[in-house]
C-alpha cells in the first residue's frame, strides 16, 4: 500500500536570522528504514524535521522528496505522505480525545464534507494501536502530559502516512509507554514498510530501535550509517564530549551504551 | 462536555436564531412610547411587503417611530454584537489564548484612533473623510504592531500577546485624548462616540454593517476547520496540510475589518467579543464551525437587551461601551484567574 519514499538534500542550509541551524546539510533517507536522530540540544534537529514536513523551506540547497523539490508538493498531499510527532503539545481549548485524534484526518476530509466511516475507522485504529481508546471521550484538557503525549502519536497514526516523523516524541512518557511507543513504531517498520525518522535523545533507545544512526553537531550532518557502523565511543565523544563505552548487552540482546559519570570531556 | 450532538447544536442554534428576533420584536415596543407585539409586527409586515392595508388600527405615528428610529439603532446594536462575538471567537482560535478579544488585543482602540482622526479632520478641515476606512486602517496597523512586540523568533506567546494589546491600547488611548484635545469645542461629538452608543443610528448604518458582518461570518465558516487544527499549534497544523501562515493572515484581518466596522459604527464596545465565545463553548464545545454561528446569535442578543436597557429602563441613557466594560471587565478577571490556575497545574 506504501510507495517507495524517499528524501534527498543537498547542501540545505536555514538560518533564524543572523543565527545558522542548518548548515550544508547534505543526507539521503531512503525508504523502511528507521532513522534516528541524536546530537546535542540546539543542533538543529527540529528545524531539519520542519524542512522534512515541508513547515519551513530551504534557504539554499535542494530538498527533494520523490526526486521533485519539496516545495513543488501542496501542502495537503505532503500531509497525506509524511505526519509529524511534535515535542510540544499544548492546546487550550476542550476537546476530546477522539476530536484530536480525528484531526488527522484533515488532509482526507474536503472542506465542507464530514468524515467518512473510513475516517472514523483509522481513528479507532489508532487509538486501539496506541491503547488509548478506553479515554476517547474525555477532554484533552483534563488528561496528564503523558496521555496527551500518546494522543499525539494517535493522531499521527490517524494521518495513515508512509512517513513519520517524531521530535522527541517520548520525552513526556515513562519507560512503559515510552518502550510500548517504540515496539509498536518498530513494528510499522518491519509489518508495513513505513519509514520513521525520529529525534530520539537516549542513545541506548537509538542503538535498540533504529537501523541507522545521524548524528549532527551544530547544524552539520557529523556521521552517519547503521548503529553497527557509527554508534561508537569516538562519535559520542565527538558529537557530546562524553565518555562512553558501547557493549553488547546479554539481556536486552543489543549493544548498549554505558557512559564515565563524573568524567565529561573538555 | 467537548462534544454536542449535531441536534443538540441545531437546537441551540435555532434557538438562539429565535430568541434574537424576539428581542429585537419585543425591544421594538418599548421605549417612551410602548407599543404592543402585535403592532409591532403589524408594521414589520407593512413594510416588508409594501402593503399599506395592514397598518388598519394602528396609530400614524408608530410606523416612523418603529422603522424610522427604532429598528435601526436596534438592528446595529444586533449586529455590532454579533460582529464583535464573531471576531472574538477568530483571535482567541488563532492566538490560542481565551483573553483575546478585539478590546484586549488593542484592535478596537485602533480602530477608534483611526476613526477620531477621521472625525478630527471632518470637524476642523471639514473634508469627508470616510470614518470605517480609517477605523479599519488603525485596527490592522494595531493588530499587527501587537503581533509584532508580543512575537519572539516567529512565536507569539498568550500573556505578552494581551500585555503588548494594553500597552498598545494605552498609547491610542493618550493619542485619542490628543485628538480630543485638538477638536476643542468640537470634543463632545468625539467623546460620545468613544464611549459606544447606538443613539440616532441610521439604514445607512445598518447596510455597512449587515455587508461587513455577513462577509465575516461567509469567510471565517469557510476556514473554519482549518482553524480548529491550528488550535493545535501552527508546527502541527502546518504538518496536516495547513496553509498555516496565510490563513492565519487571512482570519486576522477579517476579524479586524469586522471590528473597525463595529467600531466605526458604534464606538468603542469591550468585552463582549470576550464573554460570548467563551459562554458558547461551554454550551456547544470548541469547534470554531458550531461556536461562529452561535456566538453571533448569542452576541446579537446580548448586546441588544443591553442597549435596551440603556435606552427604555435606565432613567437616563448610559453609554452602552460603560455599561459593557462594568460588566465584562469582572468577568474577564474571573477568566484571568481561572487561566492562571490551569497554567500552574499544567
Amino acid at each position: 500500500m506504501h510507495r517507495v519514499d524517499s528524501y534527498q538534500l543537498n547542501n540545505v542550509s536555514y538560518s533564524y536570522g543572523t543565527t545558522s541551524a542548518l548548515e550544508d546539510f547534505t543526507l539521503s533517507l531512503s525508504a523502511g528504514k528507521f532513522y534516528g536522530i541524536v546530537g546535542p540540544n540546539g543542533c538543529g534537529k527540529s528545524t531539519f524535521l520542519d524542512l522534512l514536513v515541508g513547515s519551513k523551506e530551504p534557504e539554499s540547497g535542494t530538498l527533494l522528496f520523490n526526486g521533485q523539490p519539496l516545495t513543488t508538493y501542496k501542502k495537503r498531499d505532503l500531509a497525506r505522505q509524511v505526519a509529524l510527532v511534535p515535542q510540544n503539545f499544548n492546546i487550550g481549548f476542550d476537546y476530546s480525545v477522539e476530536e484530536v485524534v480525528l484531526m488527522g484526518r484533515h488532509p482526507y476530509i474536503h472542506r465542507f464534507a464530514s468524515p467518512s466511516l473510513k475516517d472514523w475507522q483509522r481513528v479507532q485504529d489508532a487509538m486501539d494501536l496506541i491503547g488509548i481508546a478506553h479515554f476517547a471521550k474525555r477532554s484533552i484538557m483534563e488528561l496528564s502530559g503523558g496521555e496527551k503525549q500518546r494522543v499525539v502519536v494517535a493522531r499521527a497514526l490517524a494521518q495513515d502516512t508512509p512517513i513519520l516523523l517524531f521530535d522527541e516524541a517520548t520525552s513526556n512518557l515513562d519507560i512503559q509507554y515510552t518502550l510500548q511507543i517504540f515496539d509498536k513504531v518498530r513494528a510499522l517498520v518491519e509489518k508495513e514498510g513505513r519509514t520513521i525518522i525520529a529525534v530520539i535523545h537516549n542513545l541506548n533507545f537509538a542503538a535498540a530501535y533504529c537501523d541507522e544512526i545521524i548524528f549532527m553537531k551544530e547544524g552539520r550532518v557529523c556521521k552517519t550509517g547503521t548503529v553497527a557502523e557509527v554508534m561508537n565511543a569516538p562519535a559520542i565523544a565527538e558529537v557530546f564530549g562524553v565518555e562512553a563505552e558501547i557493549r553488547f548487552d546479554s539481556f536486552s540482546q543489543v549493544n548498549q551504551v554505558s557512559y564515565r559519570y563524573g568524567g565529561q570531556l573538555e | 462536555m467537548a462534544q454536542v450532538t449535531r441536534r443538540k447544536y441545531t437546537f441551540y442554534l435555532l434557538g438562539l436564531a429565535i430568541t434574537t428576533c424576539a428581542a429585537i420584536i419585543i425591544s421594538s415596543g418599548m421605549g417612551y412610547m410602548q407599543i404592543p407585539v402585535t403592532e409591532i409586527v403589524q408594521v414589520l409586515f407593512a413594510s416588508i411587503t409594501g402593503n399599506g392595508d395592514l397598518l388598519e388600527g394602528v396609530d400614524k405615528a408608530i410606523p416612523l417611530v418603529v422603522m424610522d428610529v427604532r429598528l435601526p439603532r436596534i438592528l446595529t446594536a444586533a449586529l455590532v454584537g454579533g460582529g464583535l462575538a464573531m471576531s472574538g471567537v477568530v483571535y482567541q482560535g488563532i492566538l490560542l489564548n481565551p483573553l483575546a478579544d478585539p478590546y484586549t488585543l488593542g484592535v478596537s482602540s485602533g480602530a477608534a484612533f483611526g476613526a477620531s482622526l477621521a472625525l478630527l479632520a471632518n470637524i476642523v478641515f471639514s473634508t469627508f473623510v470616510s470614518v470605517p476606512l480609517f477605523a479599519f486602517a488603525g485596527a490592522v496597523a494595531t493588530l499587527f504592531i501587537v503581533l509584532h512586540l508580543s512575537s519572539f523568533q516567529g512565536q507569539v506567546s498568550a500573556n505578552t500577546l494581551i500585555l503588548s494589546g494594553v500597552i498598545v491600547g494605552a498609547i491610542l488611548a493618550a493619542g485619542i485624548s490628543f485628538i480630543q484635545y485638538l477638536a476643542d469645542e468640537q470634543v463632545a461629538v468625539i467623546i460620545f462616540w468613544l464611549m459606544g452608543s447606538f443613539a440616532s443610528r441610521t439604514w445607512g448604518d445598518v447596510a455597512i454593517i449587515t455587508v461587513a458582518v455577513v462577509l465575516g461570518l461567509l469567510i471565517t465558516l469557510y476556514y473554519g476547520r482549518d482553524l480548529n487544527i491550528m488550535s493545535l499549534g501552527g508546527r502541527s497544523a502546518d504538518s496536516l496540510g495547513v496553509e498555516t501562515a496565510r490563513t492565519r493572515k487571512i482570519l486576522l484581518v477579517t476579524a479586524s475589518m469586522v471590528t473597525a466596522i463595529c467600531v466605526a459604527v458604534s464606538g468603542i464596545i469591550g468585552f463582549v467579543g470576550l464573554i460570548v465565545p467563551h459562554l458558547m463553548r461551554f454550551l456547544v464545545g470548541p469547534d470554531n464551525r458550531k461556536l461562529l454561528p452561535v456566538s453571533l446569535f448569542a452576541g446579537a442578543t446580548l448586546l441588544l437587551m443591553a442597549d435596551t436597557v440603556t435606552r427604555a429602563v435606565l432613567p437616563s441613557e448610559v453609554p452602552i461601551g460603560v455599561l459593557t466594560a462594568l460588566i465584562g471587565g469582572p468577568f474577564f478577571c474571573v477568566i484571568f484567574r481561572r487561566k492562571q490556575k490551569r497554567g500552574s497545574n499544567a
